[in-house]
């Protein structure tokens, strides 16, 4: 079944997530790489679907994930940490933003949504600055992580990878199935033809305002993923450098299948790390390296394996 | 007239200085091909974007199934009735044959606010679709993707995607254009099928084929309706032979 065949190598990558710790990749340092990849995956998923799905290329995706950081720094301050409360304010408040700004963006498309959402994450970055209660520019230390119905599970470094492994495989199969829906179907044909999609008696409106939303809700998550991982959150989580980081992690992973942004979120995190390790100057071979792999790889990384074949074909 | 099923009164619009639309009004009855001719630049696209919901008139009145639907955004009146095709195709080229009018389909099937259920495994949408796809004989190309079809086979598609939302009016704007000769017979033994169960506003330049299948004609010169009438009224008309079908009739 061709179904099968394109779910194959995301469950192969989820696979593999899962058996790092045991194959060599149990260290701490490397575990935290792989957690902080898997988090900022769980964005990009929300952010391909956005891009990839309704064709709304965002500059403004990392506001949404700092506003799930700091739904746990505000609760964190008034000594709430139970997951039952944290998990949904992290996500509602991603959201709501979403659902505030969005209701001004999706009525644009093109160069506007971009500047749009990039100016709206601009005002949420120096408002975060501003909060003085929690740290200003300098951040917020949490006092501690995330509690689970009051056990500390999440100071398990294995206890965080899996459920950052769990929610990440859960969020890639709810952007495929959103994408396949019927919900799906009406944005991803707005995205080739709005005025077709008109006269057939949608109004595209609502349903990019929807997939705004689903997406801000995904980065909250992921937001307070991010503050239990580094167990510090600042302004810089809502810089808009933080949603190019985003973008490229969507466009290099293919905007043809969800898993490139997983693949993409890797890619970028262990390549970052890994020349850093190398030399100081990483961004001078970091830059050129995206170049080439945006002009080469037509699908991006997970068009990769189709397009090998037709090389080794033709 | 209360029996007809599009009703224009006294429809105005300009570009700038250019009166396009010139105090136009028309009815069109329930059934049958109701043609508009006239000269390039005569203001026809204009005016079918006004109908459909793509434009706004600058004055008068459009009446639709009995509503007056002058203010209403287009994807409300897609949803009373109205179908349009597009005189520059509009086909979603990424999507399938098949899929591009499973969508038109899913328009008149209930919510499309639907999540977890693939669309495409939805029999009763591809069922719909495939019989439209057949109406318009484009069955045996329901899975190509619609940007590798021919041009001809562009607006039979278009065709039908406008068949499946099974509307009260069809709008056609030019869909023999571009159409290779054995295309454009098919079409219009299609079109002289479907008149018997649809209104249908037919902008055609292809003459031959305008009086083969239209009840009613009104011709369009600088924004101006000059004419309307049967056929043979038309064709008989001094001035319309004199503005526009000297060389033609
Ligand atoms: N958006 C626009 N802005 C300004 N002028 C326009 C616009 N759209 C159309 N026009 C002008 O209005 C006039 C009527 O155009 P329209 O496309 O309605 O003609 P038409 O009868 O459909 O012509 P054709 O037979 O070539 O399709 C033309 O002179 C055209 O240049
Ligand atoms: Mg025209």
């Amino acid at each position: 079944m061709a179904r099968w065949r394109e779910a194959a190598l995301p469950l192969l990558l989820f696979a593999l997530l899962g058996a790092a710790p045991w194959i060599g990749f149990g260290e701490g340092y490397v575990l935290t790489l792989l957690a902080r990849a898997m988090i900022l995956g769980i964005a990009a998923l929300g952010l391909h679907l956005l891009v990839g799905g309704a064709g709304l290329v965002s500059l403004g995706h990392a506001a949404l994930l700092g506003l799930g950081a700091y739904a746990v720094v505000a609760l964190d301050a008034a000594r709430i940490t139970e997951a039952l409360w944290v998990a949904p304010a992290a996500i509602g408040g991603g959201a709501l933003f979403a659902l505030l700004t969005g209701a001004v963006a999706v009525r644009t498309s093109g160069v506007q949504f971009i500047m749009i959402t990039l100016a709206f994450a601009q005002m949420a970055f120096f408002t975060a600055g501003s909060l003085s209660v929690y740290g200003g520019d300098d951040g917020y230390t949490l006092y501690g992580r995330t509690e689970i119905l009051g056990r500390r599970w999440l100071e398990d470094r294995l206890v965080f990878h899996y459920l950052c492994l769990g929610l990440l495989a859960a969020s890639w199969g709810l952007v495929v199935a959103i994408l396949a829906s019927r919900f799906g179907r009406v944005l991803r044909a707005a995205r080739e033809n709005a005025l077709r999609v008109a006269a057939l008696g949608f109004n595209p409106a609502p349903y990019r305002l929807l997939a705004y939303v689903i997406a801000g809700g995904m980065a909250g998550l992921a937001g307070a993923l991010l503050a239990n991982a580094t167990e510090f959150v600042a302004p810089s989580y809502l810089a808009w450098q933080r949603s190019g980081d985003l973008l490229f992690m969507v466009i290099l992973g293919g905007l043809g299948a969800p898993h490139g942004a997983v693949l993409g979120a890797l890619a970028i995190v262990l390549l970052e790390e890994w020349l850093g390790h190398w030399t100081a100057h990483w961004r001078l071979i970091f830059g050129p390296l995206l170049i080439l792999s945006v002009l080469f790889l037509k699908g991006g990384l997970a068009g990769l394996p189709a397009q090998l074949r037709g090389a080794g074909r033709g | 007239m209360a029996d007809s099923i599009l009703a224009l009164e006294g429809l105005r619009k300009r570009f700038g200085g250019l009166t396009v639309t010139d105090d136009v009004s028309l009815s069109v009855a329930p059934r049958g091909i109701h043609a508009v001719i006239g000269p390039n630049g005569a203001g026809k696209t204009t005016l079918i974007h006004q109908i459909s919901g793509t434009l706004r008139p600058d004055a008068g009145q459009i009446r639709f199934a009995g509503r007056e639907v002058t203010h209403l955004p287009l994807h409300r009146r897609a949803r009373l009735g109205l179908a349009r095709s597009f005189q520059i195709t509009a086909v979603l080229p990424g999507f399938s044959a098949l899929e591009n009018v499973a969508l038109a389909v899913q328009a008149g099937a209930g919510s499309s606010f639907r999540f977890f259920r693939p669309a495409a495994g939805e029999a009763r949408l591809n069922a719909a679709a495939m019989a439209a796809l057949e109406q318009v004989g484009l069955a045996p190309r329901a899975g190509v993707k619609a940007g590798a079809l021919s041009h001809g086979e562009k607006r039979q598609l278009e065709l039908a995607i406008a068949l499946a939302l099974r509307p009260k009016l069809l709008l056609l704007d030019e869909p023999l254009a571009g159409a290779g000769p054995e295309e454009t017979e098919r079409l219009i033994l299609l079109l002289g099928r479907l008149k018997a169960d649809y209104a249908i506003l037919l902008v055609e330049h292809d003459m031959q084929a305008v009086f083969a299948l239209a009840e009613a004609v009104s011709v369009l010169v600088y924004g101006r309706l000059i004419a309307s009438g049967a056929p043979e009224a038309i064709r008989a008309d001094p001035a319309v032979r004199a503005a526009y079908l000297g060389e033609d009739a």
